[in-house]
C-alpha cells in the first residue's frame, strides 16, 4: 500500500510496493492516459513526472514514490501550452506516445526554456514514435517554447 | 498483373450490394439499415444521419490509427451534402453486419470510401433541397444548398429545420445513386483544405481510449503463457506450484480453440495485470513442440532460394509470351540477387482485448484492423453464431497492419468464454506482443533482365519468394496465375511495375517453411516493402550494366505504352504520371549535380500498393558515408507523390512524413532474425527503430490533381529503401542487396 499525490490529490493504492508505478496510476487510480509501451523504460509512453522531473512510470516500483508528487498527462490540464502547440500543428498519428511526449517537453522546457534542435534531440530520444511524427513532435516543442512555456 | 483484385473486393465491398435506397424521414433507410429514431433523424443512406438541430454524424467502419481517417472521410460527405462543417460529427462503429466488409489496410480507406460517401452526401444535398424549395414555397431549381442550409436568394431553411419539418420521400436506386451529379471541383469546399483533425485534442490529454484503456467492473486480468511455436505445440503439463506464490493469481487455463487461431496458449488469471505478468514468469508450462521450433533465418533463406531454382515452383502472376526467347537472343543479360530479413510491426500499444458475454452477446472490447475476418473466428473460436459477437472499436495504439490479424481477440474471447463468460482483459507484454507478432517475412528475390541491340530491355523475369500473410489468413483473397496457381497478390505486388520491359514474367513463391515457423503478417505496405526494394535496386543496377543514367533508364521504359497506359477511374495516365513524379523529383532534388566526396543522391521510383489503385511515388534519397566504417546518414530525403485528389492535405503530408521515416528506419535501423523458431528481438533493447535525431531533412511535395484519389498510408514506405541504397552506391560505389542495410554490409561491399 503507497499513499502519495497524484495530480495535486493524495490517492492511496494497495497493489505491491514493488509493482511498477504504471499499474497502479491506470489500474488502481483509474487514469489511462499514461500508455503501456515497452515496460523496460525504452519506449517512454510511460512518462510521467515525479517531483517535477520527467520518469519511466513503468520502471518506478510504487513504493519509491511514497509522499511524492505524480503528475501525469491528466494533470496538465489539458490547455497546457504544449499541448495547444501539440493541437496546433496537428502533431499526433495513432496518439499513443503522445502522453509520454509531452510529459517529456514539458520537463524539458521547465529547464531549457528555449531549447536548440540538438538539446530537443537529446531530451527526446528516449520517446519512441512509432508512427514517426517526430518532425511535428519538434515543430510543436518549438512553437510552444517560443510562446514561452511553463510547465 | 495478370488477375487483378478487383473481382474478390466487388464481391464484399458495400457498395456494389444491390439495395434501394430509401430517402424518408420516417427512417425507412437503406434496407439492410436498422431504422433510426423515426420522427428525429434522417439518415439518406447507410453512412450518416442529420438529426434536427442539424448535427450530421458520419458513420466510419474504418479503424483510427493515425491517419485521421474519421475526419478524411467525414469531409468528404460533408463537402458534397453542403453541410455545416462545425455540426458535423464523427461516429467511429462497432461491428454490425449492415456496414459489410470492415477491413482498414492497403491505403484503401480513402480510395473505396470517396465514391460511396460522395454520392450519399449528394443523394442528401439534392434531397434536402427538394424538401427544403417546399417549405420555402419556391421550386427546387432556385434553390442552393450551402453551409448547412438551404438558400433561395435571401431566405433559408436549415438542414436541421428540413429533418424536423420537411417531406424527405425522394428514392434513389443504386444505379441512380451512382449517377448523381457531384459538384464541380472549383465549387469544392472541404476537399482539399485545411482542416484540424477531429481526433487529434483526444490523443493530446488523455482521454482518447485505446483498447487497453477498456474496462468495464469486475474484470479479471489475464496474460497469455505463449508456446514455443505459433502452430503445433501441444500443452503436456503445467505446473502452478511457483504462480500459486503470486499474490493476486487465480489460476491458469490451457485453451481449447476449435479454430486453430491460438493454440497452445494458456492463459493466466490474476486480479491485476501485474500479479498476471508475474505468475506467467512463475507458471511452468511444458509443451511437445514440432520442427518448427528449431528453424532459424537461415534455413528460411535458404527454403526460398532452393523453391526460387525450381522453375515449377509457385505461381506465374505476369507470364507474357516470348520470356524465354528473349533471353535466349539476348545481347547480355543481368541477374542479381536481393533479400530482406525479418521485420516487426512493433506498434506501440501490445496487443490486448477485453472480452465477456452479456445479454446474449459476447462483446470484444479491442482496437482492431480487419473486423470482418475476425469475426468469423471467434464465431468457430467460441461455437457461436457471428451475429451474436461484436467488437466495440476503440483507438488504435499504431496498426500498421498488425491488428489486421486479430488473433489476440480470439485469446481473449476464449480466456473469457473458459471462466463462463465473465470479463477478462488480456494484456501481451512487449516481448509477447513481439513474439507473436505477424512480422513480415524474409524474403528472396532473383531479378533477370535481358538486352537487346545497344542496352535496349527486352524482357525482365522477377522470382520472388516470401512467406505469405494472405495464404495465412485470407486465403479468399488468393488469385490465380498464368499457370493456375494462386498467389499472394499483396506479396508480390510492385514487381508488376509500370516499366515497359519487353516481355515480362513475374513469379510469387510462397515460402512453406515461413507460414510453418510463424504467422507472415501484412506489416505497412507488405510486399512492396521487398519487391520494390528489389526492383528500384535493380533499376540502378540495370542502367550501370547498359551504360545509362538511372534516370534516363527509368523514364525510357515508362512510356505508358500497352498494360502500362493506365485507365479510368483509378490510373488515368499510366506510366506518364509515374514519368512525371519522378522527373519533377529529380529537378527539385538537384539529379546531376556534383556532390560532395563520399556524399551521393540516390533515385527510386514506384506505384505504391497496387496497379488498380497505383499511387506515384518517387524519392530521392542523399546520403554521406564514413568510408572507414560504412556508416550511413541519411542528410535528406526528397519525395514527389502524385495520389490524385488531396482530401486532407495535412494528413496527407502526415502519412507521408511517417511513412517515409518508416521506409529509413526499414531500411537503416530495424529488422531482426529467427532463431529456434521465433524472432530474436523482441524488445527496444534488440529491436530499435528510429529516434527523433535521426531524422533527416525532409522535402515533400504532391503533384496537384484532380483525379481520383489513391492510397496514401503505405506508399512512401517502400521507395525510400532502394533510394538509399542507390545513393550508398553513388557515394562510394558500394552495391548492399540485403535490406535492413548494415554498416558492415557496406563497408564489406566497398572492398568488392
Amino acid at each position: 500500500m503507497t499513499t502519495f499525490r497524484l495530480n495535486g490529490r493524495e490517492v492511496t493504492v494497495k497493489g505491491p510496493d514493488d509493482a511498477p508505478l504504471l499499474w497502479a496510476i491506470r489500474d488502481e487510480a483509474g487514469l489511462t492516459g499514461t500508455k503501456f509501451g515497452c515496460g523496460i523504460g525504452q519506449c517512454g509512453a510511460c512518462t510521467v513526472h515525479i517531483d517535477g522531473e520527467a520518469v519511466r512510470s513503468c520502471s518506478v516500483p510504487t513504493g519509491a514514490v511514497a509522499g511524492r508528487a505524480v503528475t501525469t498527462i491528466e494533470g496538465l490540464g489539458g490547455e497546457h501550452v504544449l499541448q495547444k502547440a501539440w493541437i496546433e500543428t496537428q502533431a499526433p498519428q495513432c496518439g499513443y506516445c503522445q502522453s509520454g511526449q509531452i510529459m517529456q517537453a514539458a520537463a524539458l522546457l521547465k529547464t531549457t526554456p528555449h531549447p536548440t534542435d540538438a538539446e530537443i534531440d537529446a531530451a527526446m530520444g528516449g520517446n519512441l514514435c512509432r508512427c514517426m511524427a517526430y518532425v511535428r513532435i519538434k515543430k510543436a516543442i518549438k512553437l510552444a517554447a517560443g510562446q514561452g512555456a511553463r510547465a | 498483373m495478370s488477375v487483378s483484385l478487383d473481382s474478390a473486393k466487388d464481391s464484399v465491398a458495400p457498395s456494389r450490394r444491390g439495395f434501394l435506397v430509401t430517402v424518408s424521414a420516417a427512417g425507412a433507410l437503406f434496407g439492410l439499415s436498422a431504422p433510426a429514431d423515426a420522427a428525429d433523424s434522417y439518415g439518406p443512406t447507410l453512412w450518416y444521419d442529420i438529426d434536427r438541430t442539424g448535427i450530421v454524424t458520419v458513420h466510419i467502419v474504418r479503424a483510427e490509427m493515425g491517419q485521421h481517417v474519421g475526419t478524411a472521410i467525414a469531409r468528404i460527405v460533408a463537402d458534397e451534402l453542403e453541410a455545416d462543417w462545425s455540426k458535423v460529427k464523427i461516429d467511429h462503429v462497432d461491428s454490425d453486419p449492415k456496414w459489410g466488409l470492415m477491413v482498414t489496410g492497403g491505403s484503401w480507406s480513402v480510395w473505396q470510401s470517396y465514391p460511396q460517401y460522395s454520392q450519399a452526401g449528394a443523394a442528401g444535398r439534392i434531397a434536402l433541397i427538394e424538401a427544403g424549395a417546399k417549405l420555402l414555397g419556391v421550386p427546387a431549381a432556385d434553390c442552393i444548398a450551402r453551409n448547412g442550409a438551404v438558400v433561395a436568394g435571401k431566405r433559408s431553411v436549415s438542414f436541421g429545420d428540413i429533418v424536423a419539418k420537411g417531406d424527405l420521400s425522394r428514392k434513389f436506386t443504386e444505379a441512380e445513386l451512382g449517377k448523381l451529379p457531384m459538384k464541380p471541383v472549383a465549387e469544392r469546399r472541404l476537399i482539399g483544405k485545411p482542416a484540424q483533425a477531429r481526433d487529434i485534442p483526444g490523443k493530446t490529454n488523455g482521454q482518447g481510449l485505446y483498447g487497453l484503456d477498456a474496462k468495464v467492473p469486475g474484470m479479471v486480468y489475464a496474460r497469455p503463457k505463449l508456446p514455443p511455436t505459433r502452430y503445433g505445440s501441444k500443452v503436456t503439463a503445467i505446473d502452478e506450484t511457483a504462480a500459486k506464490a503470486v499474490p493476486g493469481y487465480i489460476r491458469a487455463i490451457a485453451l481449447e480453440d476449435p479454430s486453430g487461431t491460438v493454440p497452445g496458449w494458456v492463459m493466466v488469471y490474476a486480479d491485476s495485470f501485474v500479479a498476471a505478468d508475474r505468475a506467467v514468469e512463475a507458471l511452468k508450462v511444458t509443451w511437445a513442440t514440432p520442427a518448427a521450433a528449431k528453424v532459424s533465418e537461415a534455413d528460411l533463406q535458404a527454403r526460398a532460394r532452393a523453391l526460387i531454382a525450381d522453375k515449377a515452383s509457385g505461381s506465374t502472376a505476369v507470364e507474357d509470351p516470348g520470356v524465354d526467347a528473349a533471353f535466349a537472343a539476348a545481347k547480355s543479360t543481368l541477374e542479381r540477387t536481393y533479400t530482406t530479413t525479418t521485420a516487426l510491426h512493433f506498434q506501440m500499444e501490445p496487443v490486448n482485448a477485453l472480452a465477456f458475454e452479456k445479454d446474449g452477446k459476447f462483446e470484444i472490447h479491442t482496437g482492431n484492423q480487419w473486423q470482418s475476418l475476425v469475426l468469423p473466428w471467434l464465431a468457430q473460436a467460441l461455437g457461436r453464431k457471428e451475429e451474436t459477437i461484436v467488437l466495440r472499436t476503440y483507438l488504435l495504439g499504431g496498426g500498421f497492419g498488425r491488428r489486421l490479424n486479430g488473433d489476440y481477440a480470439v485469446g481473449a474471447a476464449l480466456a473469457s468464454k473458459a471462466i463462463g463468460g465473465k470479463p477478462v482483459k488480456m494484456v501481451m507484454t512487449r516481448a509477447d506482443d513481439s513474439r507473436f507478432d505477424s512480422p513480415r517475412s524474409p524474403s528472396v528475390q532473383v531479378v533477370k533482365m535481358a538486352f537487346g541491340e545497344a542496352g535496349r530491355v527486352t524482357a525482365m523475369d522477377h522470382a520472388a519468394c516470401a512467406g505469405w500473410p494472405t495464404l495465412a489468413m485470407a486465403p479468399f483473397f488468393m488469385p490465380k496465375g498464368a499457370n493456375g496457381a494462386a498467389y499472394d497478390p499483396f506479396a508480390i505486388s510492385g514487381a508488376n511495375h509500370w516499366y515497359n520491359v519487353g516481355a515480362q514474367r513475374v513469379r510469387a513463391i510462397g515460402n512453406d517453411l515461413a507460414n510453418e515457423t510463424f504467422r507472415p503478417g501484412w506489416l505497412r505496405s507488405v510486399g512492396p516493402g521487398w519487391t520494390n526494394w528489389a526492383v528500384e535496386s535493380f533499376m540502378d543496377e540495370a542502367a550501370l550494366a547498359a551504360g545509362v543514367d538511372p534516370l534516363e533508364f527509368r523514364l525510357r521504359m515508362l512510356d505508358a505504352t500497352g498494360r502500362n497506359a493506365g485507365s479510368a477511374p483509378n490510373a488515368v495516365g499510366g506510366a506518364k504520371r509515374q514519368a512525371a513524379v519522378l522527373k519533377r523529383l529529380a529537378a527539385k532534388a538537384g539529379w546531376g549535380k556534383p556532390r560532395p566526396k563520399n556524399t551521393g543522391l540516390g533515385l527510386a521510383t514506384t506505384f505504391g500498393q497496387e496497379r488498380d489503385m497505383p499511387t506515384w511515388t518517387a524519392c530521392a534519397a542523399r546520403v554521406n558515408v564514413n568510408p572507414a566504417t560504412g556508416a550511413v546518414k541519411v542528410e535528406k530525403l526528397t519525395l514527389v507523390t502524385d495520389a490524385g485528389t488531396i482530401v486532407s492535405p495535412d494528413g496527407a503530408l502526415a502519412q507521408v512524413e511517417g511513412a517515409a521515416l518508416w521506409g529509413m528506419s526499414l531500411a537503416l535501423f530495424e529488422g531482426t532474425a529467427f532463431e529456434n523458431g521465433q524472432v530474436k528481438d523482441t524488445n527496444l533493447d534488440g529491436y530499435t527503430p528510429l529516434r527523433m535525431g535521426d531524422v533527416p531533412d525532409l522535402d515533400i511535395e504532391f503533384v496537384p490533381s484532380t483525379e481520383a484519389p489513391v492510397g496514401l498510408g503505405e506508399p512512401a514506405t517502400t521507395v525510400v529503401g532502394p533510394a538509399i541504397g542507390n545513393a550508398i552506391f553513388r557515394a562510394v560505389g558500394a552495391r548492399v542487396r540485403d535490406l535492413p542495410i548494415r554498416s558492415a554490409a557496406v563497408k564489406a561491399a566497398m572492398k568488392g
